[in-house]
């Protein structure tokens, strides 16, 4: 029961913009991708979840190459939240929630769709009301929504197999305020706990460090570290890969990373 | 359950399966020669072998009933809500509020099969002359088929349709269309202008029989068939790859969108012309009432558009009497107007 690549390379324009990947995402491991602009983060998330295929090499969902699963299929096992979702449509909360539920059409009771929907909206604490419409949100509060539609995505329901479902996050935090960022990590923490395997794309190190097993960093395109998030995040190796200097103090007993500037740091 | 949604649509469709009705019935009723409500349902039930129990009537009521009115009838009922229904659909399908059948090569496309069809018409008559009666709707109705289906072809990215550029391309498709339309024009004798002139402005004068029942045929299939993607269509409004990752089958889903509009809008054009503004302005409509979910949307857009058209042409038949005014002329001069006050009503709703 895993989602794994063999290998894989992404061509684009005559540059490999994914070389030679070889990850392996397991269920109930939270695992953190860091890198810098451009190392690859969102075409390996695409890659892994079906919505490119490689170039070079394959993807396996449980031993079946990926891009032999129909959409529907794939659908009840993997969800994405993606950068940027746009809608330009005055669906109501409830509604957009309910989008998600579209993989279990014909599968689901709707007293299981309704339960979903609803215990979604709870898990992300959104404060508007159901009826309020989409396109009168705040890019936080649209954020939010969207991952409630990812939650009511892989609430599987009693008549699916109870399998492990693959969790797609890229850069779940932008837009949210740090009351958010915190509800939408810990939401993935509790789903690794459950059994989810969680891929997310983080640009916090200090986020990587407290709530992921596993840290994946990507460096033009490869895979540069990986491992236990404590033995990946190092300083040295921090440094060496977002080619800033990159140090760490101590606040409540928590080591804390940060960027230096030596431009603004006391000189010596 | 589906709680907002089916609240939202619950007493809409019937409210608007009423307006239609009662619309049908006033253009029965209504014309050159009134006919008495009970004459029609008499003549009506009279068809099903049943006695006259609402009330007698004449025989040439009922031949004007029978032969003319209610094939017309049928036939703005058919066009009207295959209009507003693919209108709604390629609206979704593009992500776009103001998406039109016209935007895919359907009206472009009708439009060359149809001058040309006047200009070059006779020479396949001499040849063929049982054709005569079926020249125009056959030569429109491939026009409209063949040009979405190039547009489909060309707007293909390695191998898949990317909707921006199907966009794109229709655009493009449609300039050309225009070009050959103007060439064709340009060869055309003064009497053939003015018949095509006439076609281009829409109307529903030509219905007999024969030409309505296969479009009857056509627009029955397509308005079954096209709710069946109203959730895919939901989750196409988030985007493409955000629709692929809830499963839908983007291929399969585009396809079949495309072919559906292109054949029952293009089937429309044949028969009635271009008559723009329903598959626009009845979908906008139901969107501000009933929200844009397409489980409600298309089903009562295809009857609030049955309704304007029946209505409309209700108007065109008999407010210059016995002259008739093209309908297309009416559903713009009344639908671009009242379009424009609904931008200006409510900017943020409708295109946000």
């Amino acid at each position: 029961m895993s989602l794994r690549s063999d290998s894989i390379s992404v061509i684009r324009d005559g540059r490999a913009i994914l070389d030679s990947v070889t990850v392996e995402l397991e269920p109930a491991r939270f695992t953190a991708v860091m890198g810098p602009n451009g190392a690859g983060k969102s075409s390996l998330r695409k890659t892994l979840s079906g919505e490119w295929s490689p170039d070079k090499g394959s993807v396996y969902l449980d031993n079946t190459p990926l891009h032999s699963l129909p959409a529907a299929v794939l659908a009840r096992r993997r969800a994405v939240l993606p950068q940027e979702p746009r809608l330009a449509f005055p669906f109501s909360i409830e509604e957009v929630t309910r989008i998600g539920r579209y993989p279990w059409r014909g599968l689901a009771t709707p007293a299981e769709d309704a339960a979903a929907v609803a215990d979604a909206l709870r898990a992300v604490g959104l404060a508007a009301p159901p009826e309020a419409l989409y396109t009168r949100l705040s890019g936080g509060e649209k954020q939010r929504l969207h991952l409630a539609r990812i939650l009511a995505q892989l609430a599987r329901p009693a008549a699916a197999p109870q399998l492990p479902c693959f969790l797609f996050l890229d850069e779940p935090t932008n837009n949210l305020d740090l009351a958010g960022r915190q509800t939408c990590l810990r939401l993935a923490r509790r789903l690794a706990d459950n059994g989810t395997a969680v891929f997310a794309i983080l640009h916090d190190p200090n986020d990587a460090a407290r709530y992921a097993d596993n840290v994946w960093l990507l460096r033009d395109g490869r895979l540069f570290a990986s491992g236990p998030a404590e033995s990946v995040l190092t300083t040295p190796r921090l440094s060496e890969v977002f080619g800033v200097p990159i140090a760490t103090a101590t606040a409540n007993g928590t080591a804390v990373f940060f960027a230096r500037d030596p431009s603004h740091s006391p000189s010596k | 359950m589906k709680a907002f949604e089916a609240k939202r649509g619950a007493w809409l469709i019937p409210a608007l399966a009423g307006l239609t009705l009662a619309l049908s019935l006033a253009s029965l009723a209504h014309g050159t020669v009134p006919v008495a409500t009970g004459a029609i349902a008499s003549i009506l039930l009279g068809q099903a072998g049943l006695p006259p129990v609402f009330g007698a009537y004449e025989t040439f009521e009922e031949v004007i009933i029978l032969s003319i009115r209610l094939p017309r009838l049928l036939l703005g009922l058919a066009i009207g809500a295959t209009l507003a229904m693919a209108g709604a659909c390629l609206q979704g399908l593009f992500r776009n509020p103001l998406a039109d059948p016209g935007l895919i090569g359907v009206a472009g496309g009708g439009g060359i099969g149809a001058v040309a069809a006047f200009v070059l018409g006779g020479t396949v008559i001499g040849a063929l002359p049982a054709l005569e009666a079926w020249i125009l709707p056959l030569f429109a109705a491939t026009g409209s088929i063949a040009t979405t289906f190039l547009v489909y072809q060309l707007a293909k990215v390695r191998g898949v349709v990317s909707v921006p550029h199907l966009l794109l391309t229709g655009i493009a498709v449609n300039a050309i269309a225009t070009a050959l339309i103007g060439s064709l024009i340009f060869l055309a004798t003064d009497d053939q202008l003015r018949r095509f002139a006439f076609w281009t402005l829409g109307s529903l004068q030509r219905a007999g029989w024969r030409e309505c029942l296969p479009l009857i045929a056509v627009a029955v299939i397509t308005l079954a068939w096209l709710p069946r993607y109203g959730r895919a269509l939901d989750a196409l409004l988030l985007g493409e790859s955000e629709a692929y990752h809830l499963g839908v089958d983007l291929d399969r889903v585009k396809r079949a969108l495309v072919l559906l509009c292109a054949t029952a809008v293009g089937a429309g054009v044949a028969v009635a012309g271009i008559i723009g503004f329903i598959g626009l302005v009845a979908p906008h409509l139901i969107r501000l009432i009933a929200g844009p979910g397409h489980r409600v949307l298309l089903p009562a857009a295809a009857l609030l558009g049955a309704a304007l058209l029946v209505g409309a042409d209700l108007i065109a038949r008999t407010a210059l009497a016995p002259a008739e005014i093209p309908i297309g002329i009416l559903t713009a001069l009344v639908g671009g107007p009242f379009f424009l006050y609904l931008l200006h009503r409510d900017k943020q709703r409708l295109v946000p």
